[in-house]
């Protein structure tokens, strides 16, 4: 009865049950990657460091790649995911042909960038990751496919064939998935804290070790080029922002990561009965990609974007989280555009690092005046309380106690669409 | 001042474009006129089919043959790599002015070397911004062009692709597909004119329309099955969607045509996955009479609809020892009471042989309400499910939460589950403590009915591996010394 029904589903079918149980996945990076084309090749695919996203979902997402799972069956009862061995959700399962097929005929219509390839466990953790590797070899070697390839790769399976996964893929990725070892405990009852870490380890170690024997030898194979990523879920257990932007910083400085993703926890079909929460506000993600940003760019350290928050250890969901911290502080503004050192200039609030540069660049030519800053950002508005020029000083501004409902986005009330 | 020998002074010049994506011709000749010392004000740069010399009035005299040659001496021109990178993309813009604010930025480029680091400088910024529009413009075609596949005789597919840039970038981004597509065969078409590539040799073609391009691809049913099935309608976001795409590319984005339908159905698909989980908003309960006032109203699974009574927990509301069942069984759902059934007198014996005192524990079930069949007259019992175990453990973690118990001890499979959420084996996981997230001890053993089940030497067996259970049990509660 179970095989029968398998066997009935179309592709379509199959497609439309594999890529919904994909899309609580963030990543869709496909930028920073070797640089590699199709000339002098037999196949389709070019990667040129800069990511592409050929379209964009309502709900804001870009679109780079064809990001499905190989199968939605699972062995584990992660009580977050909709996959969960205890979900009534629909199940199906690609062939790796199938994958492959569907991959170059959506690339040779330019649809896509690449590959994303996640699985439900199934059978064995090293039996699937066995099945997603069997895609990309299919993919490079069978068809010489030079996009880009994500593969997600299971902590639990052996060493030797996530090694294998790292030499096909452009990125591999390891979700932590939970911000606390206590959260992972109780809403993934399967995983192993230590053992997805023990993974990204091993990860970070085989990037360092491919990348230093390429400097030695030019065709040493590459590993992962792309680096690897990984994805925490916000707002399903209690784990405030303060918490949450440690294990991101310690998972940086721990495991070279080129990202954390943040997913906001969000209502899933058949929604298991342990998740007692409220949707947390997507403003709260976006807030925690803003405080990346600020550590990775900025020059903000951890302890400083958590100054940044409130009583409750989360950010501030009015405002962002660098004018959160300068309205703490302000007794470090305003800045001088015309004598400041960049790092000061990068923490006033509305001047992004282009507009750093250019202020920089600028001013080795002319004394800045207020019209002048205007032209080099976004909006003037936002950045005129904190900075000085020649022919301004925010005398009072800094020191308002209503500073913060000034600079605050008025809120606006949603139209009908 | 050199002397200017070849220029007519006050002269205008114009000079034709044969091409308006021509940077090359456009260099040549502004080199020759910043040699000739020709200030911008008295140049024209004219595109194919435009107007764009404003003295025509003086006849067709300034014609290109006659600008004039450059002397010997001139010295070179000079440009910064930052103009020669922003000016070459802006010179694809399609605003008519860009290369006349090109040559005259280049003339002050002779005098002020540096003058690219004056962001703050008029004509520096509109180049800057002409380059970014022209970028962007290539990064939207990158991303948006659409091949179709077309069936050739040959046997070998020709892919076409429809595309309607804004800006002069045809020319220059054909170089991008033909290294991502090097061994298809491919065509782009477009408004400013088209591109093949066979596999060998990329040609140039007329402007072509949109009618020349396939009307469709069976692929794309596939690719509109997947754009609607990776959007998740729990985060619309629509603003951000419009920023990246605008609605001017989606008359040619086959996926497009889902949006509005998406965009409208979204909430309600989103209502019905809060509403299929709605203890979402639910507030747990904080004393034992919430619980099992809730419990007994709760129809989030499908045992509610036995018409069966949910059974409370029994015992203080706070206990060092918290008892935990499968679910009540026949009598127990008639008398309203755990434990009170044939299963439950035998926990007694055994309880009390280990010392344990029933009075004094906490005593419920993972499932609240009784789940059976029938059986001709009778009630046959059917154990719960995994997905109800975990539906029902809203309320056993709001008792836990209330009873604060040091020790569990959960009685078989379903008990446990409850407990942990995940479903462990009883025989692997007897004999030794679980430490649950609160540093409480959940100490597993099988359930009172299974012993029921059994007879003889077997019984016998799991009878006293039970009692050991309750007695290691037992022994750690005196331990506590609560």
């Amino acid at each position: 009865m179970f095989l029968r029904s398998m066997a009935q589903q179309t592709l379509r079918q199959k497609l439309e049950i594999l890529a919904d149980a994909a899309k609580y996945d963030a990543s869709c990076a496909s930028s920073g990657t070797a640089k590699k084309n199709s000339v002098g090749g037999k196949g389709v695919g070019s990667t040129e460091g800069m990511g592409i996203c050929h379209a964009y979902a309502p709900d804001g997402r870009c679109i780079s790649l064809l990001k499905i799972l190989l199968t939605n069956h699972c062995i584990f009862d992660c009580h977050y995911c909709i996959n969960r061995k205890s979900s009534n959700v629909a199940r199906a399962r690609f062939t790796p042909q199938e994958v492959v097929d569907l991959t170059l005929n959506f690339y040779r219509r330019n649809y896509i960038e690449g590959l994303f390839l996640s699985s439900g466990i199934v059978k064995s953790a090293n039996h699937t990751m066995e099945q997603l590797v069997e895609v990309a070899r299919i993919l490079r070697e069978e068809h010489d496919f030079r996009g880009y390839i994500h593969l997600k790769t299971i902590p639990e399976a052996d060493a030797e064939i996530i090694h294998e996964a790292g030499l096909y893929a452009d990125r591999v990725s390891i979700n932590v998935e939970l911000p606390t070892r206590a959260g992972l405990n109780r809403l993934a009852p399967d995983k192993d804290e230590s053992q997805i870490e023990g993974a990204m380890g091993r990860t970070k170690m085989r990037i360092i070790e491919a990348k230093d024997e390429r400097k030695r030898f030019r065709h040493a194979p590459r590993f992962a080029p792309a680096g690897q990523s990984t994805q925490m879920i916000v707002g399903a257990d209690d784990a405030n922002d303060t918490a949450i932007i440690g294990k991101a910083s310690r998972l940086y400085g721990s495991f070279g990561l080129r990202r954390v993703y943040y997913s906001a926890f969000s209502p899933i079909p058949d929604a298991s009965a342990v998740l007692p929460l409220k949707r947390p506000p997507l403003l709260r993600e976006h807030r925690l990609y803003q405080s990346d940003w600020l550590m990775r760019f900025y020059g903000f350290a951890p302890g400083e974007v958590a100054d940044a928050t409130e009583a409750d250890g989360n950010l501030p969901l009015d405002i962002d989280p660098k004018l959160a911290w300068a309205l703490k502080f302000r007794e470090s503004f305003p800045v001088d555009v015309n004598r400041a050192a960049k790092e000061q200039l990068l923490r006033v609030p509305g001047l992004g690092t282009t507009a750093v540069g250019r202020i920089l660049a600028a001013r080795r030519h002319r004394t800045l005046r207020l019209d002048d800053v205007a032209r080099l950002t976004a909006s003037i508005a936002k950045v005129r309380p904190f900075i000085c020029t020649l022919d301004w000083r925010p005398t009072l501004l800094t020191d308002r106690a209503d500073l913060r409902r000034l600079l605050a986005p008025k809120s606006e009330q949603l139209e009908l669409f | 001042m050199r002397v200017m020998q070849n220029v007519s002074l006050g002269a205008h010049y114009a000079v034709r474009l044969p091409a308006p994506d021509d940077f090359a011709f456009w260099r040549e000749r502004a080199r020759g006129l910043i040699q000739c010392d020709v200030p911008p004000d008295r140049v024209s740069w004219i595109e194919p089919g435009g107007t764009g010399d404003l003295f025509a009035a003086e006849g067709p005299s300034r014609s290109d043959k006659r600008l004039p040659a450059p002397p010997a001496d001139a010295p070179p021109v000079r440009a910064s790599k930052a103009f020669l990178t922003a000016a070459r993309r802006a010179a694809l813009h399609t605003d008519p002015a860009r290369f006349g604010l090109l040559y005259e930025v280049l003339w002050q480029l002779q005098r002020n070397p540096r003058l690219m680091e004056d962001k703050a400088n008029i004509q520096v910024r509109r180049i800057e911004e002409l380059a970014k529009s022209v970028r962007r413009d290539a990064h939207k075609m990158h991303a948006f062009v659409r091949f179709r596949e077309v069936a050739v005789e040959d046997g070998t597919p020709h892919f076409v692709a429809w595309f309607e840039p804004d800006h002069h970038i045809v020319r220059t981004e054909a170089a991008f597909f033909m290294r991502r597509f090097a061994n298809m065969r491919w065509s782009i078409l477009t408004p400013r004119g088209t591109i093949h590539w066979d596999g060998q040799v990329m040609h140039e073609g007329p402007p072509a329309r949109r009618e020349d391009a396939p009307g469709d691809d069976p692929v794309e049913d596939l690719w509109r099955s997947y754009y609607a099935s990776i959007f998740n309608p729990a985060r619309l976001k629509v603003g951000a969607m419009l920023s990246e795409m605008p609605k001017k590319y989606w008359k040619n984005l086959p996926e497009a045509a889902l949006i509005p339908q998406l965009i409208a159905g979204a909430q309600a698909r989103e209502a019905a996955m809060v509403a299929a989980g709605e203890r979402e908003e639910r507030v747990r309960p904080a004393t034992l009479a919430q619980v099992a006032q809730g419990a007994a109203a709760c129809r989030d699974c499908a045992i509610a609809d036995c018409g069966t009574r949910a059974v409370a927990g029994e015992g203080p509301s706070q206990a060092a020892l918290m008892i935990v069942g499968e679910q009540p069984g026949d009598q127990e759902d008639l008398a309203g009471r755990v434990f009170v059934g044939p299963a439950g007198q035998l926990l007694d014996q055994h309880l009390t042989r280990a010392g344990i005192d029933r009075s004094a524990a906490y005593v419920t079930n993972a499932v609240k309400h009784f789940k059976f069949v029938w059986k001709g007259k009778h009630r046959l019992h059917q154990s719960p499910v995994a997905k109800e175990i975990d539906t029902c453990r809203w309320w056993l973690e709001a008792e836990r939460a209330i009873v604060q118990p040091r020790i569990v001890l959960a009685l078989g499979a379903s008990a446990a589950r409850g407990m942990l959420g995940r479903t462990v084996s009883v025989s692997k996981a007897r004999g030794a403590p679980i430490m649950l997230d609160d540093g409480a001890e959940l100490w597993v053993t099988v359930h009172p009915s299974y012993l029921l089940r059994l007879d003889g030497e077997a019984q016998a067996q799991q009878a006293a591996l039970f009692a050991a259970d309750l007695a290691a049990v037992q022994a750690r509660v005196a331990q506590i010394g609560v």
